[in-house]
């Protein structure tokens, strides 16, 4: 099996390319690149990328697969057929499953199913502590052999500092990526959105930024002594994205993740009691939105990654504070970050795969995220130019909880080729 | 021709209102007055239209005084309180509003701890939602009754210094009144522990004190708002010995106010919390006849919603 990619516009920001060029694949890997190849035959398919970005499969290194526990939300089939929508090539799902991944069985189980029913690459993300309770550290070494590419407690933040400087140094170690949810529950104390006008206007219980930006200063502070790497997911705040800035500029080994909602959506979402705009940390205001772009333009924020995180629709169709912190966000992220960055001229589309592609992969330890020849060929298509409007209801994610229902977006993929398979083919999924 | 009321379905707060709606509401709502005043208080208003309050909060004034005002008026009323009903079977909200709607509900009167409860069922049900109160989103009926006796003491409420004193964050009183006495061109001062303030409460027109001395200061009207024990468990305040001595409304405070202030408070009333008794029956208080008043601004609210139809009457 061999495919052409044929006058695509080329990006590959690891190897500095950004030209329109040809692109060969065969048995699987990419074999050549350059201008006007020529067709390899009767069974080489070839794509007419014409005004299309050609790119390195996108890699999301924060998203909730549910599976096992919660298969009603999502689970790696419908999970990865999302993913490969959206875009995407490989995805670390995070280990709030039930069991939880903090043992070698869960990821053997998750390895499987995703080789059997998966529709792009999945790599697990270990528990730093058994059971996600923030008391003893999980058989980090183990899980490490096992696969995980990085671990974290996810949605429940190690509160316990010991607990935490204890995990950095010995995951450091094995070289594996701490992933931290900076929370500070206490200060959060309950709340359900971003404390502000919006949650005095509301009546709902507000969350102080200051919950978000303590741990985030706690987490540099101890890798900072400890000389250990440490990453933070799903920066929200202005006061996040100056603590990681302060701590590169000291040469602490801090990386951080945002996502696409952070960089365009307010707390103004939430009005209405939109439970589809709920998700922690919570949606903020203008002055972080402006913050959060900032940082991805100077290369404080290192990462786009989606923290997809599907739930059933009777999960959001309750009152408020009952209902469940998240939204799905494969089959939207490329788009919001083309629409808000590239097409408000704050990123280069080069700068945008980037923080979707190598960077994401350095953090896990990921041989993967460029076009580089005898690569596994992972590679999304996609019209930057094309507008559309966004229908939850077309998501092939179980979830359809997006705050981006109806939204007019830029940025449609049209082919995503996952080790050389195309999995979606002219925007739909083989 | 008529005066086209409202053509919104459902009364879920003083936010969206215009001051045209709230006035009409109390307008009507003296002439509700009047028959209360009457020896047989019941009129035909309601025959035929169904009414039911779904609280999931403990209530006494808000709950009986929608049963009676709809009972004056002669509608049919049903009560559901959530101890008794299918919620403890783990029926959700919605279900159960469509379960009420069903058995031809032309009202449902809400109550529920969480805020946008009322706004979730309305999208639901066909019957008009009344909003008795939802966490600390809103409680517009009882706004609604403390703007009529303002009006109905002082004549008017443009112009008039409004003090809102005592825990705002957690107050759905609060919220109500500061959007309907802004609305209807009253200044409005807010007043208490800076652990009880809600962030940017500013930005919604209003003047913010740390002292309620200050907030007092001229103040033609005071709202002052009931103190819960639970704050003091989960920190906000030291005790309420202190909570009294530093934010509670005595006679030394009510000098900063006006000579003949009005003093209202939603209910019920800690004595010797957040008011000390002598202020609460002193003759500026008119904490009682608001209770009176809540059943006229009731029944005002049952008969324009379920004549809902007056806007719809217009039309031709």
């Amino acid at each position: 099996m061999r495919i052409l990619i044929k006058g695509g516009h080329v990006i590959d920001p690891k190897n500095s390319i950004d030209e329109i060029l040809d692109v060969y694949i065969e048995d699987g890997v990419i074999s050549e690149i350059g201008k006007d190849l020529e067709y390899g035959g009767l069974d080489t398919e070839v794509i007419d990328a014409k005004g299309m970005v050609v790119s390195p499969g996108l890699i999301d290194m924060h998203c909730h697969l549910r599976d096992p526990g919660f298969e009603y939300k999502e689970d790696i089939e419908s999970g990865t057929k999302s993913a490969a929508k959206g875009g995407f090539t490989t995805i670390a799902c995070m280990p709030n499953t039930n069991p939880p991944i903090d043992n070698k069985a869960v990821v053997e189980y998750i390895f499987s199913k995703a080789k059997d029913a998966g529709y792009v690459n999945v790599f697990p993300i270990g528990a730093i502590t058994k059971g996600l309770k923030g008391e003893e550290l999980s058989d980090i070494g183990e899980l490490k052999f096992a696969g995980v590419v990085g671990i974290s407690d996810d949605g429940n933040p190690v509160s316990c500092a010991h607990l935490m400087k204890n995990a950095l140094k010995y995951a450091n170690m094995f070289d594996l990526a701490v992933i931290s949810h900076c929370e500070d529950l206490d200060l959060a104390g309950g709340g359900v959105m971003n404390e502000g006008l919006m949650s005095t206007y509301l009546g709902l219980k507000g969350i102080t930024k200051a919950a978000e930006e303590v741990m985030v200063a706690r987490d540099i502070i101890i890798a900072e002594h400890e000389n250990a790497k440490i990453h933070i997911a799903h920066v929200s705040t202005k006061g996040s994205v100056e603590l990681v800035r302060q701590a590169k500029r000291r040469g602490v080994m801090v990386t951080c993740e945002t996502c696409p909602h952070y960089f365009s959506l307010t707390e103004d979402m939430v009005d209405g009691y939109n439970t589809n705009a709920k998700m922690n940390p919570p949606l903020r205001e203008v002055e972080d939105v402006n913050a959060i772009i900032e940082g991805l333009k100077d290369g404080t924020i290192d990462v786009i990654a989606t923290d997809h995180a599907p739930h059933h629709i009777d999960e959001k169709n309750v009152e408020f504070d009952k209902a469940k912190c998240g939204i799905v966000g494969f089959e939207t992220a490329l788009a919001v970050g083309i629409t808000y960055l590239v097409g408000k001229g704050h990123l280069t589309l080069s700068e945008l795969i980037k923080k979707m592609t190598v960077n994401p992969a350095n953090i896990l330890g990921l041989n993967k995220g460029s076009l580089a020849i005898g690569a596994k060929a992972d590679i999304t298509i996609f019209d930057p130019d094309e507008e559309y409007v966004v229908d939850v209801n077309q998501f092939m994610s179980k979830g359809k909880n997006s705050p981006y229902h109806n939204f007019k977006l830029k940025g449609k993929v049209y082919y995503t080729i996952v080790n050389g398979k195309i999995v979606v083919r002219d925007s739909m999924l083989m | 021709m008529r005066i086209l009321f409202t053509n919104r379905k459902d009364l879920l707060g003083l936010k969206d209102m215009t001051a045209d709606e709230i006035n009409y509401i109390l307008n009507s709502a003296q002439t509700m007055k009047y028959v209360l005043g009457q020896k047989s208080k019941k009129t035909p208003h309601l025959s035929g239209k169904s009414i039911v309050t779904l609280f999931y909060e403990n209530s006494t004034r808000t709950r009986v005084s929608f049963e009676l005002a709809s009972k004056y008026m002669s509608a049919n009323v049903a009560n559901v309180s959530v101890a008794s009903s299918s919620v403890q079977k783990g029926e959700n909200l919605i279900d159960t509003a469509i379960t009420i709607d069903k058995m031809g509900t032309d009202i449902i009167v809400i109550r529920h701890p969480q805020s946008g409860a009322p706004h979730l069922i309305s999208k639901y049900v066909k019957a008009t939602v009344v909003n008795a109160g939802d966490g600390m989103n809103e409680h517009p009926t009882q706004a609604l009754l403390d703007l009529f006796t303002i009006k109905e003491k002082k004549g008017k409420i443009e112009g008039l210094k409004v003090a809102i004193i005592g825990d705002i964050e957690h107050s759905r009183v609060a919220r109500s009144n500061i959007y309907g006495l802004t609305k209807l061109g009253a200044e409005v001062a807010v007043g208490g522990p800076a652990t009880l303030m809600p962030k940017h409460i500013e930005k919604l027109g209003v003047k913010v004190y740390p002292s309620i001395q200050e907030a007092l200061i001229d103040a033609d009207v005071i709202i002052n708002l009931r103190i819960q024990l639970e704050r003091q468990k989960a920190g906000l305040i030291p005790s309420l010995r202190e909570y009294s001595r530093f934010f509670g409304l005595d006679e030394k405070r009510l000098i900063f106010a006006k000579p003949d202030a009005l003093i209202l408070h939603p209910g019920p009333v800690n004595r010797g919390v957040e008011i000390t008794s002598g202020v609460k029956e002193c003759e500026q208080s008119f904490i009682d006849e608001q209770v009176t008043n809540g059943v006229a601004v009731r029944m005002a609210i049952l008969y324009l919603y379920t004549k809902g139809g007056a806007g719809i009457e217009n039309i031709n």
